[in-house]
């Protein structure tokens, strides 16, 4: 269980990214953190993990303080978050296998990595997690040889091999076109349910996370204005969140959930590339 | 609309020229007759001695004669013993420079070495990039003596400025997403390097070493004639000795090594990266 408690942060510039955030996440809660560009959704997560440092507030996951930590105590810590990013931030030059293997680094030590020489647990671990996310046979190709959706699978099996309890997500699929968004968000959302995985999962695309995630953070300027369910966000509670629009076309009824497991798809996707837009041009 | 009434007129009317790049029309001609007049004092300022001029040319046509017929047989063995030293030299220099370049480019490199260290490393940097080899040079060969070890110390000098300053730059402008990856693993500060910043420098790390071999063997021919060793020292005595053919047959070993190293070169950062 993660608790957030009265978090900031000032940047040196003097932005005040958050302005004491307080939130509880518990074992197994998939969470989308949504709202306007610079509302502070990366800072939020970063500073759960430290690698943005907060001013003020305090961040426990499973009853450890992590704003406490010592730098050893801090990469201890962070084998238990597993992050995923907005660019995959692969290493390009390293193959799938180096990737997801670096999962494991936290682990091992500094030769037995430089050599490559894993545990054969950890090797073992990470083909068959290739194979989970459908990467089975990638693992010698580079990783900068992959398409996007590709990359973000090899990202997402990184953070699993560190066997964590939590997972940091920051714009999973804002790199992504809208097809192969909603895979990889149906693949998140299965991979926390099989290994009762907590989420914060930071999105731009209020009907994907309305699609996927049981609950909904609005953050706005560094402050929660809405905590509740997917089907609670209103366009009252849109517009409290990211201002003045048209929201009838964002909000989907809540059965379309049930519509998108479905694994035929219809290629044209109702609806949907036109929020996005409408999205795109708020930010 | 009633403003515009012919094709013609509306082209007129918007004719256009490139702003100038001083606004101010007096100070811009300004400018202009004040380096005219410059060009024309310094030009006056230049004393020629034709008679110098004369005698000059006619040694260059001593220098011409004998670079038609270079003698590569006269002084074969200065010639393979200057190259072989030079050769050494340039190996070992460059060697040496990389294995200190890479830890001073770690901590010149702004985003990953703390503050007083990466002045530190910035400092030895701009040391040895403030002086030309042959100023290192002259002051090695006056600390050790004549002779190829002053050399090496200068081309690794040398070497250390060049190559840190390229790749500390190059590991400033990696993608700070894949190292932000590696720390969220949990990984060292040496897993870091390794993973994070390694490969994504590598090929110019590469690159920028081979470049630089290329370099230290010109500069050894160079710094030879300070004294510090190599086929330069052996060009020198050539001239010393009034020499021309044999001098001539150095310069052309030299040109021919030079463009076999460069093509080498060249070729292999084109396969690196």
């Amino acid at each position: 269980m993660l608790v957030i408690d009265g978090l900031a942060k000032q940047y040196p510039t003097g932005d005040r990214a958050l302005k004491g955030v307080s939130l509880t996440v518990p074992k197994g809660q998939i969470m989308a953190l949504i709202g306007p560009s610079g509302a502070g959704k990366s800072t939020l997560i970063r500073c759960v993990n430290r690698l943005v440092e907060p001013t003020a507030g305090r961040v426990s996951l499973d009853g450890q303080d992590l704003t406490r930590l010592s730098r050893r105590g801090l990469r201890r810590a962070r084998r238990r978050m597993g992050m995923i990013f907005q660019e995959f931030a692969l290493i390009e030059r390293l193959t799938v296998m180096e990737n997801v293997l670096s999962g494991r680094l936290g682990y091992v030590g500094f030769w037995r990595s430089w050599l490559r020489r894993f545990p054969a647990a950890d090797v073992a671990a990470a083909f068959s997690l290739l194979e989970r996310v459908g990467l089975a046979g990638f693992e010698d190709k580079r990783a900068d040889a992959l398409s996007g959706g590709q990359r973000q699978r090899v990202g997402i099996a990184r953070a699993l091999l560190q066997n964590p309890s939590l997972l940091l997500v920051d714009e999973p699929t804002a790199s992504l076109d809208p097809k192969t968004s909603r895979q990889i968000m149906r693949l998140l959302r299965e991979l926390c349910r099989e290994r009762g995985l907590a989420a914060i999962i930071n999105i731009h695309d209020v009907a994907l996370a309305q699609m996927f995630a049981e609950r909904i953070v609005g953050l706005k300027l560094g402050e929660i204005v809405y905590d509740g369910p997917a089907d609670g966000l209103t366009a009252d509670v849109l517009t409290t969140i990211y201002g003045e629009e048209d929201w009838s076309q964002t909000i989907r009824p809540a059965d379309e959930d049930g519509d998108e497991d479905a694994p035929a798809i219809p290629p044209h996707e109702p609806a949907v590339p036109i929020d996005r837009e409408r999205l795109a041009g708020l930010t | 609309m009633s403003t515009v009434s012919t094709p013609a007129a509306m082209e007129r009317a918007r004719r256009w020229r490139p702003p100038p790049l001083i606004a101010n029309p007096l100070l811009r001609w300004g400018i202009l007759l004040a380096g005219a007049a410059y060009l024309y004092l310094a030009l006056n300022g230049i004393p020629v001695n034709w008679a110098r001029l004369s005698e000059g040319l006619e040694r260059g046509g001593r220098f011409v004669a004998g670079f038609l017929n270079p003698n590569f047989t006269g002084r074969l063995d200065e010639l393979v013993d200057g190259f072989a030293e030079s050769v050494v030299m340039t190996v070992v220099a460059t060697v040496l420079g990389i294995l200190v370049s890479v830890p001073v480019a770690l901590g010149a490199a702004r985003n990953l070495a703390p503050r007083p260290v990466y002045y530190v490393c910035r400092g030895l940097i701009a040391l040895s990039r403030t002086f030309q080899e042959i100023i290192i040079a002259i002051l090695f060969v006056a600390m050790f003596g004549f002779g190829p070890f002053a050399g090496v110390l200068t081309l690794t000098f040398s070497t250390i400025g060049f190559l840190s300053k390229l790749l500390a730059e190059d590991i400033e402008d990696i993608d700070r997403g894949q190292m932000e990856a590696i720390r969220a693993t949990g990984g060292s500060w040496l897993q870091l390097l390794n993973y994070g910043v390694q490969p994504q420098v590598m090929p110019r790390l590469i690159g920028l070493s081979l470049y630089r071999l290329d370099i230290n063997f010109r500069e050894s021919a160079v710094i030879g004639i300070v004294g510090a060793g190599g086929i330069g020292a052996t060009l020198n005595t050539a001239f010393d000795r009034y020499e021309y053919d044999v001098a001539a047959a150095i310069l052309l070993v030299i040109i021919l090594v030079v463009m076999a190293a460069e093509y080498s070169s060249s070729a292999i950062r084109r396969w690196v990266q």
